[in-house]
Parts: structure tokens; C-alpha cells; sequence
């Protein structure tokens, strides 16, 4: 098996807000082989941006490792940390924040073409240019060039993101809820188009999202993990994924998408949950810290003790109820 | 070779856009236009119309003429000659002061946000007690007792008492500059440090820089005639300030007809002030391609 492109390690990452502490990412394991698409989802605080950001080198871990091409990324120098830090980028959640104001498009894709000497000259600077425009599906290019962000639309700018980060020729993209703050209209054609270039660049893709219905779609030919306060609580196929749902958390995402049809979206069947507070991260649950809410829960196992990631039919799953047969399965 | 020809096709294509924003607000032109003008006027004058050595007793205090554009003083000497050769002193320090300042300011307040902790707590602290400290009353009181009478010395003592409000505001701006994702991006491509102080993070502060600058110039204007006509400062050339203070003590306020005397050196100021305020509002389009009405 080739080296995997990232790997996360026992990858924990702790804040401190007023000398409390509060653990954003708990012992995450993962590892993304080259052109392999990876959607993490789970509901807002529960450690997907941190995890993306700690893979795009711009936050340290705490503890644990994270080996880019097999090498600790805190660990690296001179070439190879710069083959690192153009290798992984970052597809920021917000367009109108991720684009410098004071600059033009032409301006913003160019610096780092000239910074790095991918560009030979001023003539094939604007080349490359256009060209990576024409890549993210701006045309005609020059229509694009001398705008500056604001006057473009969210997706637009979602795109020069996009192009900015292809300029250094990346084998690795996080996207960060990229498509999250764009209108509903656009963002199967932005969804699309990153599939298209992951395809013809063979890019990894870690695609972040809350929207499973999202990561259902994007991530159909990779795999999905589940995210739970700080713990990665499955991962699988997507399809195996959304057809065999195992941890209790999964399956009460899943019940929980809308469908196509409205008849169908009223009567589904929805999982209810035990509570339906998320508990606060500074105040984490023992044992299993979906517990609270499970509703399968299982009683004294579950409060105590934290169950691990393991196989469980074709899928890594973290919950005590896919380990063991549940006595009371049938009173529940 | 290459690569220099491309820089500076670069800058010359830059430096022309600049101009062309420049002209592009009509205040804002009349601005530019204005301190362009008070600044050759100042420094070229003198050269052409150099101050007159004696008193023309025939023509003391004299209203707008023919002769007398901007009519005569106390000595009889024109008060429009007298307004170009006091230009010097007033322009010089409020420049030089402004930069100073902003010199300081900006390089104050950004090491303190970039270094943050104890630099910081430690910087912000100093200038908080700076801040406290009644600023003209120590000038005043400083200028009785170091011998200010040429402008850079001035501008350097001014400078250094009007720092630390800039530097607060600068600490503030970097502080949250420095979390833009836009930021984020451009460490993940490896810009570098340089690049992003200077191309990423300072074209967006630099509007409000420019215009900081642009107050504590006016600023200096104020604090230094008023020193002077105070009579603190013991100017021996002529200035603005020295016009006003001289006509004061003439008795210009209970003589209608020497009234030219005092409002000519009083037009210069406002005049002045009124340039490099315009002028600011140019720049700020300049600065901020949000403020660029399209076309």
C-alpha cells in the first residue's frame, strides 16, 4: 500500500478560554491516500475545522502527529516544509473574507505565480492567469482580470479561491464549508467543478461540511466521517455509509435529511433522540459523550467508558452497541 | 533584465492608475491641486518674491488693491509677499511632524499586536500613561525650556508627544487584520513574511494611515502657531503664526482697516488645513477600491 497522503495520528487539540480548557479534536485517526475524496461531517463545534486546519499546517496539534507523505509536518524544514506547505491548501468557508479587498483578481492569482517563479515574465504570468481562471470556469477571463472582489458574487469568488490555491499546484485541498455560504443555486455547479479537478489534477479532497445530504452527494466515491464533539465516532464508504448506517449519531443524521419528495420527507421515519441539547465542549459528557442523547443507549458501559474506533462490518465505528450484542435492544 | 523591464512597466502602469484615481473626485482634486500648490508656493516663492527688508511708512495698513493684492500691514509691507515667505515653517513642521508621528505610531502599535503578550501589555501600558498627560501644556511648558526655534527640532518634540493615540488605533487594526482568512491564505502559500506586512496586510490599513497622518498634520499646524503666537516660540523669520501674533499686538482687533493683516495669515491656515483634508478623501479611493464609484 502507497504511503497515504495525510495521516493523522492520535491528533488531539485542546483551546484555552479562561483557564479552562476545552478540547476541540480528541484522539483523532485518519489517513487519505493520494486522490481520495473525504467528506467530514458533523454539527457546528464539533471539530471539523479544527482537524482541516491542523492538516493544512495553519494550527499545531496539540498533541499527537500529522505526517504529510509519511513525515511529521511540525517537523519539517527547508524543502521539504515548502513542498508540504504548497502541497496542502485551504478552500475557505467564507468568499468575502478569504480575498484580499485591496487587490484585483489578476492580482491576488498572480502573487504567489511570481513569489514561488512558477511564471517566467510578465506575458506569462497573465497566461497562466487566465488560464487558471478559465479552469475554474470564469469566462471569459478577461471580463474577470482587473475586478476586484467585491464586485463579484459569493460564488464567484468562491472560485478565485479556488484558483488561488491551484496556483502552487496543490496534491491536497481542505475545503472548509466551501460551498456553505454560497446560494443553494450554485452550489452543485462549484461542487461539480471541484470534482472535475480533483479528477483531472488527481487531487485528495477533504471536504468539510454540516450538510450530510452534501458530503452524500460530493463524497460519493470516497468515504464519510461522522463527527461528534471532538471524536471521529465512524467512517466508512460513503454508500456503505448511508445505506448501513451503525453508530446511533449516523443514523439519526441520516434520518434526518430531507428528501426529494415531500410526501416522502413527511413520512419518513425519524430517530428521536434522548435530548436535544448539544452538550457544552467545556463540560464534556463521561464515557461516550453522545450518551446523553443516544438513543440506543446502553446504561453503565456508556457513561464510563470511551468506546474506541473499531472495524465493525466494513466500517469503523466507535460505539459500545456495535461491539457487544445489546441485552435490551428489543425493550428500546 | 527581463524581469526588471516587467517591474517597472508595473510601476509605471500603478503609478498612472493612481494618478487617474487621484483626479477622479472633484474635492478631492482640488485637494491635491491646493497642497501641491501651497507647498511650490511655499518653497519657490521666496525665491522669486523674497521678503521686503524695510517698512514703507506711506502704506501701513491697507486695504485690497491693484498694488496690494492681499493689502498691507502694521509696517506697511504686503501682506501677500508676507504670506509666501511665512509658508516654510508651517509646511515643514506640519510634514515632518505628521510623519514622524505616523512613523512611530504604525511601528509602535504593529510590533505590539504582532508581538503580543508582554511586549504588548508593556507598550500598550506606556502609552496609555503617554495618553493621560495633557499634551500642549507640556509643549508649551517643554518649549520654554529646549530652545525650539528652528522646525525640525519642533517637529521632533511634537512628534513624540502626538504618537500614541495612532499607535492604539494601528494595534487595533493589525490585531484584527492578522485573523482574516485572507491572511490564512496567503501564509498557506508561503508568501512570506514580507509580502504579507507589505502587500497583503498594509494596502488595507493604508487609507487609514494616510488619513491619521493627515490629522495629526493639522494638528501640528494648530499646536505650532498657536505656540507661537503665544510667544513661546520665538520665531525670528516670519510665519503664519508670527503674522497673527504680530497684528494681535498691533491692535489689528480695534482697527477695521488693518483687518486684511490678520485674516490673510488666518486664510493661509484654513486654507492649508482645508487642502490636506480634500486631499485625504482622494486618497482614500485610492486606498480603498470599495470607495471607487464604477463606471
Amino acid at each position: 500500500m502507497p504511503t497515504p497522503i495525510i495521516t493523522l495520528d492520535h491528533v488531539t487539540r485542546t483551546f484555552s478560554v479562561k483557564r479552562q480548557t476545552i478540547t476541540a479534536v480528541d484522539d483523532v485517526n485518519l489517513s487519505i491516500r493520494e486522490g481520495e475524496i473525504i467528506c467530514l461531517v458533523g454539527e457546528s463545534g464539533c471539530g471539523k475545522t479544527t482537524t482541516g486546519k491542523m492538516i493544512a499546517g495553519v494550527l499545531p496539534a496539540s498533541a499527537g502527529r500529522i505526517l504529510y507523505l509519511g513525515a511529521d509536518i511540525s517537523k519539517l524544514t527547508g524543502t521539504e516544509r515548502k513542498k508540504f506547505r504548497l502541497g496542502v491548501q485551504m478552500i475557505h468557508q467564507d468568499p468575502y473574507a478569504s480575498l484580499n479587498p485591496a487587490h484585483t483578481i489578476s492580482a491576488i492569482i498572480a502573487a504567489p505565480l511570481r513569489h514561488h517563479g512558477f511564471t517566467q515574465g510578465e506575458t506569462q504570468t497573465q497566461q497562466r492567469v487566465r488560464k487558471l481562471l478559465e479552469t475554474v470556469d470564469l469566462t471569459p477571463p478577461d471580463d474577470f482580470l482587473d475586478k476586484y472582489p467585491h464586485q463579484l458574487s459569493g460564488g464567484q469568488r468562491q472560485r478565485v479561491s479556488v484558483a488561488r490555491a491551484l496556483t502552487v499546484a496543490p496534491s491536497f485541498l481542505v475545503a472548509d464549508e466551501a460551498v456553505s455560504m454560497v446560494d443553494v443555486s450554485i452550489r452543485i455547479s462549484l461542487l461539480n467543478m471541484l470534482s472535475k479537478l480533483k479528477d483531472a489534477m488527481g487531487l485528495s479532497v477533504l471536504f468539510i461540511t454540516h450538510d450530510l445530504a452534501l458530503a452524500k452527494y460530493f463524497a460519493w466515491e470516497g468515504r464519510i466521517g461522522v463527527m461528534y464533539l471532538g471524536r471521529l465516532v465512524e467512517l466508512s464508504p460513503a454508500r456503505w455509509l448511508v445505506e448501513h448506517p451503525q453508530h446511533p449519531y449516523t443514523q439519526v443524521l441520516l434520518s434526518a435529511i430531507p428528501e426529494a419528495d415531500p410526501e416522502a420527507t413527511r413520512h419518513k421515519k425519524r430517530i428521536e433522540l434522548r435530548s436535544m441539547d448539544v452538550p457544552s465542549l467545556l463540560r464534556l459528557p463521561t464515557g461516550c459523550s453522545f450518551h446523553p442523547r443516544c438513543p440506543q443507549f446502553l446504561g453503565e458501559v456508556c457513561e464510563q467508558v470511551t468506546p474506541a474506533l473499531v472495524e465493525s462490518d466494513g466500517a469503523m465505528v466507535a460505539c459500545h452497541r456495535v461491539t457487544r450484542p445489546a441485552p435490551r435492544a428489543t425493550e428500546l | 533584465m527581463n524581469a526588471l523591464q516587467d517591474t517597472l512597466a508595473r510601476t509605471g502602469r500603478e503609478t498612472l492608475k493612481t494618478l487617474k484615481l487621484l483626479t477622479r473626485n472633484k474635492m478631492g482634486l482640488f485637494g491635491f491641486v491646493m497642497t501641491i500648490l501651497i507647498i511650490l508656493l511655499s518653497f519657490g516663492g521666496p525665491l522669486v518674491w523674497p521678503p521686503e527688508a524695510s517698512a514703507n511708512v506711506e502704506d501701513i495698513n491697507l486695504g485690497i488693491s491693484a498694488k496690494h493684492w492681499l493689502g498691507t500691514d502694521f509696517q506697511g509691507q504686503d501682506n501677500l509677499r508676507k504670506v509666501i515667505n511665512g509658508g516654510k515653517d508651517i509646511v515643514t513642521v506640519a510634514f515632518l511632524t505628521g510623519i514622524l508621528a505616523t512613523l512611530l505610531g504604525v511601528i509602535v502599535g504593529s510590533v505590539s499586536a504582532f508581538l503580543g503578550g508582554r511586549v504588548d501589555s508593556l507598550l500598550m501600558e506606556l502609552v496609555n500613561i503617554w495618553l493621560t498627560i495633557p499634551k500642549f501644556p507640556l509643549l508649551a511648558v517643554t518649549a520654554t525650556v529646549v530652545k525650539l526655534n528652528d522646525p525640525v527640532t519642533l517637529s521632533l518634540l511634537m512628534a513624540f508627544l502626538d504618537w500614541p493615540s495612532l499607535s492604539r488605533q494601528i494595534r487595533s487594526q493589525v490585531l484584527s487584520l492578522k485573523q482574516r482568512d485572507y491572511i490564512e491564505a496567503a501564509m498557506m502559500l508561503d508568501l512570506g513574511t514580507r509580502n504579507i506586512i507589505f502587500s497583503e496586510l498594509l494596502p488595507n490599513m493604508m487609507s487609514f494611515i494616510t488619513i491619521s497622518m493627515i490629522g495629526i498634520m493639522t494638528f501640528a499646524i494648530y499646536q505650532q502657531t498657536s505656540l507661537v503666537f503665544l510667544g513661546i516660540v520665538p520665531y525670528s523669520s516670519a510665519n503664519w503664526g508670527v503674522m497673527i501674533s504680530a497684528a494681535e499686538r498691533r491692535g489689528v482687533l480695534f482697527n477695521p482697516q488693518a483687518a486684511w493683516s490678520i485674516l490673510v495669515p488666518m486664510g493661509a491656515i484654513v486654507l492649508f488645513q482645508l487642502a490636506l483634508i480634500s486631499f485625504a478623501r482622494s486618497l482614500d479611493e485610492v486606498f480603498n477600491p470599495r470607495l471607487r464609484t464604477t463606471v
